[in-house]
C-alpha cells in the first residue's frame, strides 16, 4: 500500500494518510479531484471493486465528509478516500460512469443528506422517502424526537424513559444509589 | 434483411442504457455476453451476428426492432402507455415470487420485461439515524435488525468495529465462539434459500424439507443463546457466554442431517428435469459485470470470480480451517443455487472443524468499560465478514463522544436488487423474476437501513 500511496501523491493532493490496519487506509483528497482519483485507482492501481459510498455530517464544522471505500482484489487491501465538502448548497461531482451501483447511493445521499450530483440518474427520484416534505432526514438538525412528536400523537398508556436514566437504575443501581 | 434489422435494434438497446457513460464498444460487448449460450430465451439481438444457417428460415419474422421502446436524449425508454404495446405491472411488495417487502415496476410487452425498476422504502426503519441518539451498547439490538435472516453478522462486524477504535481484544475462546455462530448463521439462511430456489419455480417439497433441518439449527441457537432468530450473543468484548454441555455432540448430529438433505436436494431438486428446464441458461451474470456492478458473494463465485472475504481479509481463525471456496463458471440461476449448494456443506464442514478446535478452558468476555460512560476515542473503520450473501460490513465513524457519529452498512442487495437486478430483468421472462431475485438473494432490510 505504501507504494501506491506513493504514486498517488505525485498525481493528487493526498493527505491524512491513516493506515488503520495493514488490509485497511484512509486518505484525504480535494473535492474537485475525487473522480480522477478514483478512476486512476480503478484503471491503473487496480482497485477494481467499488464498496461503499457514503456521508458523514459534521456539523460543528459545517462539512460534510463523503467517504468512498475501494478494494483490490489481487492485493486484498481497502482503501477509503475522504473528501470534505461544504453544507450549503452541498453539491459534488457525480462518479455513477465508473460503477454501475454508483448512482444508487448518489441518489440516497441526495434525499438522506440533500447532497447533490448533477447528471447522475434519478438522482431525483425518491428513493426511500415518498411525499418527504422535511430536511433531508440524515441531517443532524433533523431531530427525529421532534419530528415523531409533531407528526404523530402520543398514545395513551405509553410510557418514554430516558434511556441514560433508565439503564442507570436497571443496570447499574448500586452506582445510581451511590450518585444519590 | 433480418441481421440488419436486429443490428439496429442492439443499438436503440445500447442508448436506452444512458445511465452507463463508459466506453460504448465495451458495453456492447458485455451486453452481446450478457446472454448464456445455452440461453433459452427469445428475442435477443445480440445474438444476430451468429451465422447459425438455419436460424432465418425457421424462425418467425422478426418484429424485434419495434419492440423495445425508443429512448429520448437522456436516454430514458420512451414508453407510451397509450399504444397497447405494453403493460405495467407492480410485483410486490407483498407478493410470494419477491424476497422480502420491495416493489419492482415492470413494463412488459407481452410477457417479456422490456423495462424495470426497483422501489424500496417499504420497511426503511431509520436505523442508521436512530444510532445519533444511541450509546454504543444500546446500538446493539437494533443494528442486528439491519439484515433480519441473518442478524449475527451485523452483531459481530459492530463488535469488531468498536473493538478495533477502543483497543480491545476478545479473548481466543470467545473468537472461536464467534466463528461458530457466524458458521451456524450461514448455514441456517442457505438451509432457506438453496431449496428456495427451487420453490422459486414451483418445487415446494425441497423448501418443506430445508425447514426443518433449518429448525435443527434454531433448536441450537436457542440452547447457546436463548434466542432463535435474533441471538445478541457477541458483544463489544466477546460473548455472552459458553457452550451449554453436550451442545458439541448435538451440534455434529444435526450436521448429519445437513449433509443427508445436501443429498436428498440433489437428487429432488438439481437432478429434476424441469428445475434444469427453468434455471439452467437463464439469469445469467456476465463476468466483466462482477467488478462493474459491485456483484460479491456466491453471485460472483458462480462467474468464476474467487472471493470470498473469509479467504482474502482473514478475519478471527478462519486462517486455522482448510477448506475451499467453491467457484463456478457457468454463472445462471442454476449454478448460483449450485454454488450455495456447495457453501451450505462448506459450512457444515467449518462448523466440525471449529467445535473440534474451540478451546475447553479460557475466557470469553474481555472487560469493558461502563457502558453508560464509554467513550470510544475519535476514529473510523470499515469491518467487513463474508455473510451468505457475500461482503457484508460496517463503516463506523466516532467522534470521541459516547455517542457514533455515523455508522453504516454496506449489505450485497443494495447493488444485487438494485443496479443489477434492474439490468438483469430486461429480456428475461416475467415467470422467472422471482427465480431471478432469488438467484441473486436480495434481501430488502440492509437496502433500507
Amino acid at each position: 500500500m505504501q507504494s501506491t500511496i506513493k504514486n498517488l501523491k505525485k498525481r493528487f493532493d493526498i493527505s491524512e494518510v491513516k493506515e488503520q490496519r495493514k488490509n485497511l487506509t484512509f486518505i484525504s483528497t480535494e473535492e474537485d479531484q475525487v473522480v480522477p482519483l478514483l478512476m486512476h485507482l480503478r484503471d491503473q492501481e487496480g482497485f477494481s471493486h467499488f464498496v461503499l459510498l457514503t456521508a458523514v455530517d459534521w456539523i460543528e464544522e459545517g462539512v460534510f465528509q463523503l467517504t468512498y471505500i475501494l478494494n483490490h482484489p489481487e492485493k486484498k487491501t481497502d482503501l477509503g478516500i475522504r473528501a470534505y465538502i461544504g453544507r450549503e448548497d452541498a453539491t459534488m461531482e457525480s462518479a455513477h460512469h465508473l460503477w454501475e451501483q454508483v448512482a444508487t447511493y448518489q441518489r440516497e445521499l441526495k434525499e438522506m443528506f440533500g447532497i447533490d450530483f448533477p447528471g447522475s440518474p434519478r438522482v431525483d427520484e425518491e428513493f426511500f422517502l415518498e411525499g418527504w416534505d422535511d430536511i433531508p432526514p440524515m441531517r443532524r438538525e433533523f431531530d427525529s424526537k421532534q419530528y415523531s412528536e409533531d407528526t404523530y400523537f402520543p398514545r395513551p398508556g405509553s410510557k418514554s424513559h430516558d434511556p441514560r436514566e433508565y439503564m442507570k437504575q436497571k443496570l447499574y443501581r448500586d452506582d445510581y444509589e451511590e450518585e444519590k | 434483411m433480418t441481421m440488419k434489422k436486429r443490428s439496429n435494434n442492439t443499438s436503440n438497446y445500447t442508448s436506452r442504457q444512458g445511465s452507463f457513460n463508459g466506453d460504448d464498444q465495451d458495453r456492447q460487448k458485455a451486453r452481446g455476453q450478457g446472454a448464456h449460450p445455452n440461453s433459452n430465451q427469445a428475442h435477443n439481438p445480440d445474438q444476430a451476428s451468429d451465422p447459425e444457417p438455419h436460424s432465418d428460415e425457421h424462425h418467425a419474422p422478426d418484429h424485434t426492432e419495434d419492440k423495445y421502446p425508443k429512448t429520448n436524449q437522456d436516454g430514458k425508454p420512451e414508453i407510451d402507455l397509450s399504444s397497447g404495446k405494453y403493460t405495467k405491472v407492480w410485483q410486490g411488495p407483498n407478493h410470494p415470487g419477491v424476497t422480502g417487502n420491495m416493489s419492482l415496476e415492470l413494463t412488459l410487452c407481452g410477457d417479456e420485461i422490456v423495462d424495470a425498476k426497483t422501489h424500496v422504502g417499504y420497511l426503511h426503519r431509520g436505523f442508521e439515524k436512530l444510532f445519533e441518539r444511541r450509546l454504543y451498547m444500546q446500538v446493539m439490538p437494533t443494528c442486528l435488525r439491519m439484515c433480519v435472516p441473518e442478524s449475527d453478522t451485523n452483531e459481530y462486524v459492530f463488535s469488531e468495529a468498536v473493538e478495533e477504535l477502543t483497543g480491545i481484544e476478545a479473548p481466543e475462546k470467545a473468537r472461536w465462539l464467534r466463528m461458530l455462530v457466524l458458521e451456524m448463521s450461514r448455514l441456517q439462511m442457505l438451509l432457506r434459500v438453496v431449496p428456495g430456489q427451487g420453490g422459486a419455480f414451483g418445487l415446494g417439497i425441497g423448501v418443506q424439507w430445508g425447514m426443518y433441518v433449518r429448525e435443527l439449527i434454531l433448536d441450537l441457537f436457542e440452547e447457546l443463546t436463548g434466542g432463535r432468530i435474533y441471538h445478541m450473543y457477541m458483544l463489544p468484548g466477546g460473548v455472552r457466554g459458553d457452550l451449554p454441555e453436550g451442545f458439541r455432540e448435538r451440534t455434529l448430529e444435526a450436521m448429519e442431517e445437513v449433509y443427508r438433505f445436501a443429498r436428498r436436494i440433489d437428487d429432488v431438486m438439481f437432478n429434476n428435469s424441469v428445475f434444469k428446464k427453468r434455471a439452467v441458461g437463464t439469469g445469467y451474470i456476465d463476468p466483466s459485470w462482477v467488478d462493474r456492478f459491485g456483484i460479491v458473494g456466491p453471485n460472483a463465485r458462480a462467474a468464476g470470480y474467487k472471493r470470498d472475504v473469509r479467504k482474502d481479509h482473514p478475519y478471527l481463525f478462519y486462517d486455522q480451517l482448510e477448506w475451499e471456496v467453491p467457484v463456478l463458471e457457468e454463472s445462471d440461476i442454476y449454478t448460483r443455487a449450485r454454488i450455495r449448494w456447495m457453501d451450505m456443506q462448506v459450512t457444515a464442514d467449518l462448523i466440525r472443524q471449529i467445535l473440534d478446535k474451540i478451546p475447553e478452558k479460557g475466557s470469553f468476555k474481555a472487560p469493558t468499560p461502563n457502558a453508560l460512560n464509554w467513550r470510544i476515542p475519535k476514529g473510523e473503520t470499515y469491518i467487513k465478514a463474508e455473510a451468505s450473501r457475500g461482503e457484508y460490513g460496517y463503516y463506523v465513524v466516532s467522534d470521541g463522544s459516547p455517542y457514533p457519529r455515523r455508522i453504516t452498512l454496506r449489505g450485497p442487495s443494495y447493488t444485487h436488487a438494485i443496479a443489477l437486478l434492474e439490468r438483469m430483468l430486461i429480456r428475461s421472462n416475467i415467470a422467472d423474476t422471482g427465480a431471478l431475485m432469488v438467484s441473486l438473494q436480495t434481501c430488502p432490510p440492509e437496502i433500507e437501513r
